[in-house]
């Protein structure tokens, strides 16, 4: 259950403002990667790319492919929601469904879709994504109340559980922490590490302690000036990049110098 | 670095407070002396020009009060205050006027024969208005199953695919222009219509229903296109990325998140239109019996009831002025369960928040 991703020269277009510039990069299966980037610099914009979500915001476009174990994301006939359901994302905000309780929401991709599912299978399917989550302990007394009513850190976990409820190849996370204590951030950390057994796991993270701490590959995104496309500058195994990385950009930003 | 020389008022933190007994004593005092004043200046009481010399007369006092005791900054809050208060008070008194006037003549006739009988062979006293109140829920149910489809679909369109296109511009430049329009024009409309489908002179409850229509479906439109515009773009990002197609998002997510919303705002559009009289006296004409066939002949609805009570009545005017008070009594009274009932079903379906 993990897929290679590859992509090559991958541009991305705000209409006719080019966001990303020519990003050529591999992720490894069942390994954590993450994108670190002075903010603008198209992290955000490149990882939406990988799931096809940058679709939602009008004018967004692609040039170039993005490979997920061969297959062209950007091929003909290709269903941008067959694609979601392989490569499901966490976002910045926890965002659960207000209308529905804690159990409707790990279920949510499934009953969204009308599949069908016998009580049994959904009753193991919540237990197991909660369990994978973390988050099992703290709401197993309370799966019919509402996900709104959780902590963020909780929400952020119920989210979690509700992407890998839908068995992905692969988990996006654009910034998951972000709007979070320390302590739920070491709980949603912890749980990468375990994920990453099963899933490629791609991370967007501001927080240069975090990158170093999780990830497995680390991936430098910058920007020459405003107005200009984001660039991959380099990329490469996370305790190279962090200790003798071979660009000076890099070690600035790493070092608190620029950015 | 400059210091900072001037400074806001004294160097004390604290200043001045006007006992809390001090507006409700000023109030008092106003209200009497400009009664007072009344009296003296028209020579009877007239309760307008009292309350207008009161409240004067009260701003002023706790204007010069609060700005010698408390300062200006204050003295600014609490004419705003007064002001708003006093807006609030005058809003009021057209909404107690109408309940208390249409309470207190309506109940002569609110009785049991009102709700069981109609007009039919009815001339002078007794009679009722059921023909009036089923009319009523024909009419204005029949009005609501067309224009809630079409102004919910089209609020989806608008919200959800239209992205600010040249069609959904100009979809929400005609609603606006519908919103306008007169509604005596709906219902030549809806006369017009029907006379060229089914035949010249048609009336019937549907072509009634048709006129509704015409001046519902922009509420419905405007109501839910703002609903759906409030629900946060982070649930449809959520839905996509779980691999869900759009229009399921739209239909499982979107919209049950701003059911409670959408479900007022239909209340509050049927409100608009239960009271309309003038396309309903083209479109479906009089009658004084029972019609439960909502496509043929003419209909009665409330409105129509009233306006037809008060404008026609016989030789012995008093019973169908009474039946006209009851039936407006009757229609606030409906309007009021409609709105409680949308109140309830919207507590229902609202996004739960319990922890």
């Amino acid at each position: 259950m993990s897929k290679r991703i590859e992509t090559t020269d991958l541009n991305v277009y705000y209409g006719d403002f080019r966001a990303v510039e020519d990003v050529t990069i591999t992720i490894q299966p069942r390994a954590v990667t993450a994108f670190i980037g002075p903010s603008g610099c198209g992290k955000s914009t490149f990882l939406r790319t990988l799931n096809r979500m940058h679709e939602v915001i009008p004018g967004a476009r692609v040039e170039g492919e993005v490979l997920l174990d061969g297959e062209n994301l950007y091929g003909a006939g290709v269903d941008p929601v067959r694609v979601r359901r392989q490569v499901g994302m966490v976002f910045q905000r926890p965002n659960p469904f207000p209308t529905m309780s804690i159990k409707e929401n790990v279920l949510a991709g499934i009953k969204l879709n009308f599949n069908r599912m016998p009580r049994n299978e959904q009753d193991e399917l919540v237990e197991r994504s909660l369990r994978s989550a973390n988050l099992w302990e703290e709401v197993k007394n309370r799966l019919e109340l509402p996900g709104s009513g959780l902590s963020g850190g909780q929400q952020q976990r119920l989210c979690i559980a509700r992407a890998i409820a839908m068995a992905p190849e692969v988990l996006l996370m654009d910034e998951p922490c972000s709007a979070l204590d320390p302590i739920s951030t070491l709980a949603i950390e912890d749980l990468m590490s375990e994920l990453k057994e099963k899933y490629t796991i791609v991370i967007v993270t501001h927080n240069m302690q975090q990158a170093a701490r999780v990830s497995d590959t680390t991936a430098f995104f910058n920007i020459a000036g405003t107005g200009s496309p984001g660039r991959l500058i380099e990329s490469g195994p996370t305790d190279k990049i962090f200790s003798t990385p071979d660009v000076k950009a890099t070690e600035d930003y790493i070092s608190g110098r620029f950015g | 670095m400059t210091t900072i020389t001037h400074r806001l008022g004294s160097e004390t933190l604290t200043a001045g407070r006007l006992p809390r007994a001090t507006t409700p004593s000023v109030a008092v005092a106003s209200i009497i002396i400009g009664y007072a004043l009344a009296v003296l200046a028209s020579g009877e009481g007239n309760i307008g020009l009292a309350t207008l010399f009161a409240f004067v007369l009260f701003l002023v006092t706790i204007e010069i009060a609060t700005r010698i005791v408390e300062g200006p900054r204050q003295a600014a809050d609490r004419r705003a205050g007064n002001l708003i208060a006093g807006a609030f008070l005058l809003a009021l008194v057209p909404l107690g006027s109408v309940t208390w006037v249409t309470v207190s003549k309506g109940l002569a006739r609110f009785d049991a024969a009102f709700f069981s009988q109609s007009m039919r062979n009815v001339v002078g006293e007794g009679g009722g208005a059921i023909h009036a109140v089923y009319g009523t829920l024909y009419v204005t149910g029949m009005a609501t199953l067309i224009s809630v489809p079409i102004g919910l679909l089209t609020a989806v369109y608008l919200a959800e695919y239209g992205a600010r296109n040249r069609l959904s511009k100009s979809i929400t430049f005609f609603v606006d222009v519908m919103t306008g329009v007169p509604s005596i024009v709906a219902g030549l409309f809806a006369y017009a219509l029907m006379g060229i489908l089914v035949g010249p002179g048609t009336k019937s409850g549907f072509s009634g229903s048709i006129a509704l229509s015409v001046l519902m479906i922009p509420v419905v439109v405007r109501a839910c296109e703002e609903l759906l515009r409030l629900v946060p773009n982070e649930l449809r990002e959520a839905a996509y990325a779980l691999g869900v197609p759009k229009w399921l998002t739209i239909v499982r997510v979107v919209i049950p998140t701003a059911i409670s919303g959408i479900i007022s705002g239909i209340i509050l559009s049927i409100a608009r239109v239960i009271g309309e009289t003038a396309p309903l006296l083209i479109a479906m004409g009089f009658t004084a019996s029972m019609n439960n066939n909502v496509f043929a002949n003419p209909m009665m609805t409330l409105p129509v009831f009233v306006y037809d009570s008060y404008a026609h009545p016989g030789t012995d005017v008093q019973p169908y002025l009474d039946r006209a008070w009851a039936g407006a009594l009757t229609l606030i009274l409906i309007v009021m369960i409609l709105n409680l009932i949308g109140r309830l079903i919207a507590r229902r379906f609202a996004p739960k928040t319990g922890r």
